[in-house]
């Protein structure tokens, strides 16, 4: 039997070290976001609900990716997650537009 | 290689679970737990969507981030406790981290370990251990999660007082439900590890899947946290 190269990268999981910077990250975004709710000035910005959403993101991604190994896995398991998760982030968007919670302009 | 093997090789899994070739060459107990995680993603989306959509359209407080004095005078103050629930959301993070390094280890048994491993090496081999941590955790986060809704019970906000009573208790205690799922499941793969070891490719897959039940449980909270508790 022939070794696949892409198989053995498919296989090349991160290590434990990996595991670990991954979780400051996660804790380093979590403490910028409560500290940044603290500051008044920060609330008030207009940019404040889009940085909160992207460091959310970013987190949700990161844990996706890494410890769900998703980054790593067959592209079947992608669109199993991924597919889903647009139609829920489609469905919410559409709701909060339907019941005036977001407006355009 | 055949093209089932060769489907099979694509696959993370595939290297766990050689004894199992589907049409897909992916184990399909791994295809059911993904498709679960996407359907969960659903059933969060609708439960999110309601607190969102009536949000701010509560007639009487509490209210999760202003003041409310009600008709008798008596103030109530903003209810959400960010400092509580922010040392929550950092257990249950580090759960997950202790979650995937279980699997790790579990995936690490039967290599071999070097004579003068180190401490660090040795204990990435733990899979009880970190079974046990993540265990551990997740009771913690629920035990956060219990001590909050006490606390709104007594500051006057049940399912009943208002639409971000309901909305919340509703979402926030089905996330809380599969957390207890999630821990009952650690339990139970710890107990097995304790009476005869996770071992060999199956156990290797019954890991895997908790963890990614796990992980998904803790990427809904990274929402929730967010939308609910950071934005006002």
């Amino acid at each position: 039997m022939s070794h696949d190269p892409k198989a053995a990268k498919a296989h090349a999981h991160p290590t434990g070290a990996t595991y670990i910077k991954v979780a400051v990250i996660l804790a380093v975004i979590t403490a910028v976001e409560v500290w940044l709710y603290y500051i008044p000035a920060a609330v008030a910005s207009p940019l404040f609900n889009p940085t909160m959403l992207a460091m959310s993101a970013a987190k949700f991604a990161i844990v996706v990716l890494f410890y769900m190994h998703l980054k790593y896995d067959h592209k079947l398991f992608k669109a199993l997650f991924t597919g889903p998760l647009i139609v829920a982030g489609v469905t919410i968007v559409a709701l909060l537009f339907l019941f005036g919670q977001l407006r355009i302009g | 290689m055949s093209s089932h093997a060769a489907a099979a090789h694509a696959g993370h899994d595939d290297g766990h679970a050689h004894h199992h070739y589907t049409t897909t060459g992916l184990d399909n107990k791994k295809i059911a737990i993904w498709a679960f995680i996407g359907s969960e993603c659903m059933l969060f989306a609708s439960l999110i969507s309601t607190y969102l959509i009536y949000k701010g359209r509560s007639i009487v407080g509490p209210y999760p981030h202003t003041e409310w004095v009600n008709e008798a005078g008596q103030v109530f103050k903003p209810i959400l406790d960010i400092p509580v629930t922010s040392a929550s959301t950092f257990v249950l993070l580090m759960s997950s981290m202790a979650m995937v390094l279980a699997l790790q280890a579990v995936q690490l048994r039967g290599t071999p370990l070097p004579e003068n491993a180190s401490w660090w090496e040795r204990s990435q081999r733990s899979s009880q251990g970190w079974l046990l941590m993540t265990a551990i955790l997740g009771a913690t986060f629920l035990g956060f999660q219990a001590y909050e809704f006490t606390a709104f019970v007594h500051e006057g906000l049940t399912v009943k007082t208002n639409l971000f009573g309901s909305t919340f208790f509703t979402l926030t205690g089905f996330h809380g439900a599969h957390v207890t799922v999630g821990v009952l499941w650690l339990m139970t793969l710890l107990w097995i590890d304790r009476t005869r070891g996770l071992q060999g490719p199956k156990d290797e897959l019954a890991v895997d899947i908790a963890a990614l039940y796990w992980h998904f449980v803790d990427v809904v909270w990274i929402v929730i946290f967010t939308l609910i508790y950071l934005i006002e």
